[in-house]
């Protein structure tokens, strides 16, 4: 895995290759995914033309759009897809691609790191350990922005994740590492290519 | 004095709600002329058609009128009713007392006393209703069809199939129309010229049909079950009763390079040619405009060559007539021609494309050829220029339709779905090439269409634009395509090796004479134009004349088939008996007093006057007249409000009973 400064240019039209089941050509159009987009009004491509930018073969502006760091990953648009087109899943190799090829949006640090940091948590311990990764996090956000009210952003809401069983303080983890070592192997094709 | 029954209907409470029908039925009784006045809750009804023969029966009725709903509903019910009690059918009228009243208004004292005058006005006319007689017009039970396209053969066989002889006329060499050029048709993939070419020779074979080949309509005279129709037989010279079609003529003539109008101008073929080798008749014919022989006295090898000796170069266009009893037109299409002259200044233009300009920039027949296994490439796909296999090809749709600065605004139909096979088609040649779509919207509305076109894109990997083409440019031996995807909101460019427009359809060319020949209607672009677009959508305004195909609006083979199909069982339906029954309602001209200004000839939309001498019974001249013929007058009374002299009226409908009508209200 490569990670290079955000925002560099690496390649223009080298492909991106989506998972199996997605298939981009399939879509239509319709535009159905991006009438649900909670956080569609954010984006600077609507998530259908991020799926047309790829049906294009349109990599650079796809890499480079903001849009892509926006999703949530709701997966409203892949549960709501006439064409059964995986619009989330799209958005997600996308991010890794954009990561790959340092391409990432500038201006999106948060969520990159967030992206980087959550998924080097699970392919870690099989399973989300949620004080690891909150630690991880602010200390990368800290050391990147200098910014120190941001350790205590967010922390008045852990007593109601603990009550909610949300926040687990001794975490758990996965029995079977070759199994987690599997998935992220096949979901991140793209990484390694 | 005339004894008039009239029968007031409440139809349940459509009427008797707001009429007051006992009322109505008791002051009716008291108008002159009036017998009997009765009201029955629906006179429709078997027991109210028995109140209305009865009456007939028992008073001795010579008029009905029966107040009800509007005759389009029910006029046909009780005429029936009345001659079934030995009344004639047209003493009978309806005073339309539902839709013109008791619909219409609230007030129950005005909506009674307004049903009362219309019913007045109806006893008015009865009472000046004569007798009529339904027109009884022979029929000659055969059928003409013009064109052989696969519209024609369809409607040609169908007919033939039924028992009535078929006259068969087409303008190419051969049948077979557009589709025995396609190489493939949509969305089954099947062969064109598999499916098509059977059906051809089952024409040429048929016993019940003549075939006129490389023929026209010149002529059409008489009317519905009575025409005669002059066809031109062009010079062919090849006596087809002689010729074996072996072949030696065309293999021997020396003149092969003329452009093939099978082909397009994709393929050559020689001087004295065969369109196809599927032709039916499989008899060549020689290009005047090319033999050596017939334009300098050259040549003649071909004359030699022939032992059947059928080659004639004296031959001459011939004029023949046939008598038929309804004629099908399907004359089908022909594609908008994108090159930058055109006959019509508004139709001029596509000169962006740079077709005519760069060779590889084809049309969609074109194309067909250039993918067909019996095209000039035997099936590989070479462009035109230099014979090289294209690795990317631009497919072009709405080339002319839905262009209103062209003035075609109407969508082809037919371009989405033969673009989606062309890229299939492309995509199986050439594995490694790809194909572009540049589409306005993409209309697959028909059975297994959207499917077909989502195939395309998806398993054949064509790749679709939203957007037109702006325009094309040659740069080192590549066609630069300029055009935009409005999905993604973005210009795009692509460097092709061939360009295909998919051209507007528009009707064949001398569409519009032959309209006019056969007095039929066709629209601004020349379609043309149906009795009714929703339930007459085969017949004409002329009685006897049907349309079938793309010669009435852009249409794809199973549709155009249909069409046929339908025009075919709408001719067996004329030609089931010797003699046709016509309504009586038709202007007649009082021969005594007409002027011979002949102003209702001119008028007529129907052309269903003509001029008449009146004679002595020694066959002394006396003067001329203008004399309606019955089996084509369609009653509409546009002679009657022409005619200066007052000699032109409506039978069942006079000036008389108008005027009676008028007055009684006074």
């Amino acid at each position: 895995m490569e990670n290079q400064a955000l925002g560099q240019v690496t390649s223009e039209r080298l492909p991106v290759h989506f998972p199996d089941p997605i298939q981009v050509a399939n879509c239509y159009q319709c535009g159905k995914c991006t009438a649900g987009c909670p956080v569609a009004m954010h984006m600077d491509v609507a998530p259908n033309q991020v799926v047309r930018l790829a049906q294009l073969g349109e990599w650079e502006k796809a890499l480079r759009s903001r849009a892509i760091w926006e999703c949530v990953g709701c997966q409203t648009c892949s549960t709501r897809c006439p064409k059964e087109v995986d619009c989330a899943g799209v958005m997600d190799a996308l991010r890794e691609a954009s990561l790959a090829r340092g391409m990432a949006a500038p201006g999106r640090y948060f969520v990159v790191a967030f992206q980087k940091i959550f998924l080097e948590n699970i392919h870690r311990n099989g399973r989300l350990n949620e004080l690891e990764l909150i630690g991880h996090f602010k200390v990368d956000v800290l050391l990147h922005t200098g910014r120190i009210p941001f350790l205590f952003k967010d922390a008045g809401l852990a007593p109601q994740l603990g009550k909610r069983k949300k926040l687990h303080l001794i975490p758990g983890r996965a029995r079977d590492r070759g199994v987690v070592e599997r998935i992220f192997e096949r979901c991140s094709g793209e990484r390694k290519a | 004095m005339s004894r008039i029954g009239v029968f007031t209907c409440w139809c349940g409470e459509n009427i008797a709600r707001t009429v007051d029908v006992d009322e109505v039925a008791k002051r009716v009784a008291e108008l002159p002329g009036v017998r009997c006045s009765l009201n029955y809750k629906y006179m429709c009804s078997d027991p109210g058609q028995a109140i209305v023969r009865e009456k007939i029966a028992t008073e001795k009725l010579d008029g009905v009128v029966v107040a009800s709903c509007s005759p389009h509903m029910h006029l046909k019910t009780f005429r029936k009713a009345a001659q079934a009690a030995g009344l004639n059918p047209y003493l009978v009228e309806m005073a339309n007392i539902r839709e013109q009243c008791s619909w219409v208004h609230h007030d129950r004292v005005q909506a009674t006393a307004k049903a009362f005058e219309i019913i007045r006005l109806s006893v008015e006319k009865a009472r000046n209703d004569a007798a009529l007689q339904p027109i009884r017009v022979p029929v000659t039970r055969r059928a003409l069809v013009i064109g052989g396209g696969v519209a024609g053969i369809q409607a040609a066989l169908d007919i033939a199939d039924a028992g009535h002889e078929v006259v068969m006329v087409e303008r190419e060499p051969s049948i077979g129309g557009k589709m025995a050029g396609l190489s493939e048709t949509f969305p089954t993939l099947d062969c064109s010229q598999c499916i098509l070419t059977p059906r051809m020779v089952e024409v040429g074979q048929h016993p019940r049909i003549k075939l006129y080949s490389y023929s026209e309509v010149e002529k059409v005279e008489g009317f519905v079950g009575n025409f005669r129709i002059t066809i031109r037989q062009k010079a062919r010279y090849v006596d087809v009763s002689k010729c074996t079609g072996c072949g030696e003529c065309w293999i021997i003539c020396p003149l092969k390079r003329n452009p093939s109008e099978f082909d397009y101008g994709m393929g050559m073929r020689p001087a004295i040619y065969i369109p196809f080798p599927q032709a039916v008749p499989a008899r060549p014919v020689i290009d005047k405009s090319q033999c050596a022989k017939l334009i300098r006295n050259g040549c003649g090898l071909c004359e030699k060559k022939c032992k059947a000796e059928a080659i004639n170069f004296k031959d001459e266009d011939r004029l023949v007539e046939e008598a038929v009893g309804a004629v099908v037109v399907a004359t089908g299409y022909k594609l908008y021609s994108i090159a930058k002259s055109q006959p019509k200044a508004t139709l001029a233009g596509y000169g962006e494309y740079g077709y005519g300009k760069y060779k590889d920039v084809i049309d969609s027949l074109q194309f067909e050829r250039l993918v067909s296994a019996s095209g000039p490439t035997g099936g590989v796909l070479k462009r035109p220029s230099d014979g090289a296999i294209p690795k990317s090809v631009v497919f072009i749709s709405c080339v002319g339709s839905r262009d209103n600065a062209k003035g075609l605004p109407y969508c082809s139909k037919i371009c989405c779905m033969y673009t989606a096979k062309h890229t299939m088609l492309y995509k199986h040649k050439v594995h490694d090439g790809q194909a572009h779509v540049f589409y306005m919207d993409i209309r697959a509305g028909g059975k297994g269409y959207d499917e077909f076109v989502r195939r395309a894109i998806e398993q054949d990997g064509a790749q679709y634009y939203r957007g037109r083409v702006s325009k094309i440019t040659q740069e080192g031996g590549k066609l630069v395509v300029r055009g935009a995807d409005t999905l993604a909101g973005m210009p795009v460019t692509i460097e092709a090796d061939l360009v295909v427009l998919a051209a507007a359809m528009r009707p064949a060319d001398g569409i519009e004479e032959l309209a006019q020949k056969l007095n039929i209607g066709c629209d601004e672009f020349g379609f043309l134009l149906e009795s009714h677009p929703k339930l007459r959508p085969v017949e004409t305004n002329t009685a006897g004349i049907f349309i079938a195909g793309a010669c009435h609006s852009p249409k794809d083979i199973p549709e155009a088939v249909a069409q046929a199909s339908a025009a075919a069982s709408k001719v067996q339906v004329m030609l089931a008996a010797d003699e046709l029954t016509r309504e009586p309602e038709i202007a007649a001209i009082n021969e005594q007093t007409c002027a011979a200004c002949f102003t209702c000839i001119r008028t007529c939309p129907y052309h269903a006057i003509d001029r008449a001498e009146l004679r002595t019974p020694r066959g002394a001249f006396i003067k001329n007249t203008a004399r309606v013929n019955p089996g084509l007058c369609m009653g509409c009374g546009t002679c009657v409000s022409v005619c200066p002299s007052k000699s032109a009226d409506l039978q069942g409908f006079t000036d008389q009973q108008v005027y009676a009508m008028v007055e009684s209200l006074a």
